[in-house]
């Protein structure tokens, strides 16, 4: 039986002393569908996965994962992903600690384990550096294992924190196919958070937008528009659609007080 | 074929009891410090488990004060000092430093004052020497089941953790989100490893403990790139560092005219140095393929 939820926030709002950092956040996603998290540095997408992954309480409002409401059916790709070059771990036992590295005790190595490994890494096109040291791989390599890793466990959801941050345009644009594909194939959710919304247009099923705390959703045609996100940050804003690409400007005048909540600038 | 082996291993090695229970006891504590080590590496507390074993240096004093082994003082002291920086705050990366220097003062300035007072009051300054650098052929057979007790308990703990506290060193974000309760599997290692540092401190002293603990992990890391074999290949350095260590300071006494034999744990510490040196010309990277036969 599928879910016809893989996750649903419900008027989620997070305070830390006394300041509010979430505001009354709702979306649902859907299996088989990519949804951006967008938002500036600051917006609340690190505090929403939190909330998300059960490691940080809401004050007020309630999150479902699926349809049975566990929180091991989430996959976690996370931004700060450094390892020593020296690190003695492959990309294979990396993937391999994504079926069992949260239980305690020695792995229990078998064939099919092997297996299962192997056709994960084959998933993610990862089996020309399944063997080198993580450490020593390139981003985008590092990516593909770590979502290869978040994957291997069957979630019903994954989330990716700013999985382009660090990557180049040609290593981006592969990990954004691969994020499209892996969602419509292996009929997950997936939630990717990014301060820049380009280079997701092209897969983006849905998008939560996230500014100031609070979040609209929907489709890109529906939240992507001069009146929708003028209305979210609370003053006006131009959304400049060229060659395909999404600008957001902030309007004249009202956007010099609150200088660190302005839109995101796209180039 | 006689001579050479004569040459290297000089007669009455094997016969001798001291000999033995130094390379029984040498060899147990050279496994467990050396799988714990490979975890010290991976996290980068080196410096956490110089400051465990040079504060075990005061448990080692004030245990030869009271008159009881010098073991017990050490896993008291090291623990207790584990203790002490995981309440400060070892937990976070950034605090880590600051926490470990914080305890390491304080214990320090302890054995400075037992030593002194065991040394200066007792008129025997080989106390001095035994706990900071180590005495392995003075071992007592009374300390062999104690060490296994010791050694055993910590490689099941580690077992036992092994999978969460490898996630946890990769990653505590992804450890985490996993359900992983990071804070307490990185307090059981930090407990685990000052009673690893005990034990080498027992064998090659406290000062000395932690070559035993990083070298040989240090040596394995760069020759696979497994962690599993990272593991082993740590314990067969550690012990054939430790049993090659105890040879050439056994010979040693041969060396001279005088009949001086060197420290052991001299020997040891400069097996595992030359062993380190040794696997960075054999660097493993794994990359492309090539760590298939890895």
């Amino acid at each position: 039986m599928e879910a016809s939820t893989a996750l649903k926030v419900e008027g989620v709002s997070v305070q830390f002393g006394g300041r509010p950092i979430l505001d009354d956040i709702t979306f649902e996603l859907r299996p088989g569908e990519l949804t951006g998290l967008i938002g500036s540095n600051g917006a609340g997408k690190t505090t929403l996965f939190r909330v998300i992954l059960g490691l940080q309480a809401a004050s007020s409002g309630s999150v479902r994962i699926g349809a049975d409401g566990d929180r091991q059916a989430v996959g976690y790709v996370p931004q700060k992903f450094l390892l020593d070059p020296d690190m003695p771990l492959r990309g294979r036992d990396l993937v391999g600690l994504g079926i069992d590295g949260h239980r305690f005790g020695l792995p229990k190595p078998s064939k099919s384990r092997r297996q299962r490994i192997q056709e994960m890494l084959e998933a993610v096109d990862a089996q020309g550096f399944a063997d080198a040291r993580v450490g020593q791989l390139s981003g985008g390599e590092q990516q593909r294992i770590l979502i290869a890793h978040a994957l291997i466990s069957r979630p019903h959801l994954l989330l990716l924190d700013e999985p382009l941050a660090n990557l180049d345009l040609r290593s981006a644009k592969e990990v954004v196919t691969l994020l499209s594909r892996i969602a419509t194939e292996q009929r997950v959710s997936v939630l990717i958070s990014a301060h820049e919304m380009n280079p997701l247009l092209p897969v983006m099923d849905r998008i939560v937008y996230l500014a100031d705390g609070r979040a609209v959703s929907g489709t890109a045609d529906e939240v992507i528009r001069t009146d929708v996100l003028s209305k979210l940050y609370r003053h006006h804003v131009d959304v400049l659609k060229v060659h395909g690409r999404v600008i957001v400007v902030a309007g004249e005048g009202d956007h010099d007080d609150e200088p660190d909540h302005g839109p995101v600038e796209i180039i | 074929m006689g001579h050479v082996l004569h040459a290297l291993i000089e007669p009455g090695f094997f016969s001798s009891s001291p000999v033995r229970l130094a390379l029984a006891i040498g060899g147990l504590v050279a496994i467990v410090a050396s799988v714990v080590g490979v975890f010290t590496v991976i996290r980068g507390q080196a410096f956490a488990g110089e400051a465990l074993g040079d504060i075990g240096a005061s448990g080692g004093a004030s245990a030869y004060l009271a008159g009881i082994g010098a073991l017990w003082g050490f896993v008291a002291f090291s623990v207790a000092a584990a203790g002490a920086m995981e309440l400060i705050g070892v937990q976070r990366v950034r605090g880590r430093d600051l926490a470990t220097g914080i305890v390491l003062g304080a214990g320090f300035g302890i054995a400075a004052l037992f030593l002194y007072l065991g040394t200066t009051y007792d008129n025997t300054s080989g106390a001095t020497v035994t706990i900071l650098f180590g005495a392995i052929f003075d071992l007592t057979s009374s300390e062999l089941p104690l060490v296994l007790g010791f050694g055993l308990l910590v490689m099941v703990t580690l077992a036992g953790l092994y999978r969460p506290l490898m996630l946890a060193s990769i990653s505590p974000e992804l450890a985490a989100a996993r359900g992983v309760p990071v804070r307490l599997v990185g307090a059981a290692y930090l407990i685990s490893m000052a009673v690893a540092v005990a034990l080498s401190a027992v064998t090659i002293g406290a000062i000395l403990s932690t070559a035993l603990l990083v070298g040989p992990a240090a040596a394995a890391l760069r020759l696979t790139t497994r962690p599993g074999r990272a593991i082993a290949t740590a314990a067969v350095i550690g012990v054939s560092s430790t049993w090659l260590g105890v040879l050439l300071a056994y010979d040693s006494y041969d060396w001279t005219a005088s009949h001086k034999a060197w420290p052991p744990s001299f020997f040891i510490v400069t097996v595992v140095l030359a062993a380190y040196l040794l696997a960075g010309r054999f660097c493993k990277s794994g990359r492309r393929g090539r760590g298939l036969s890895a």
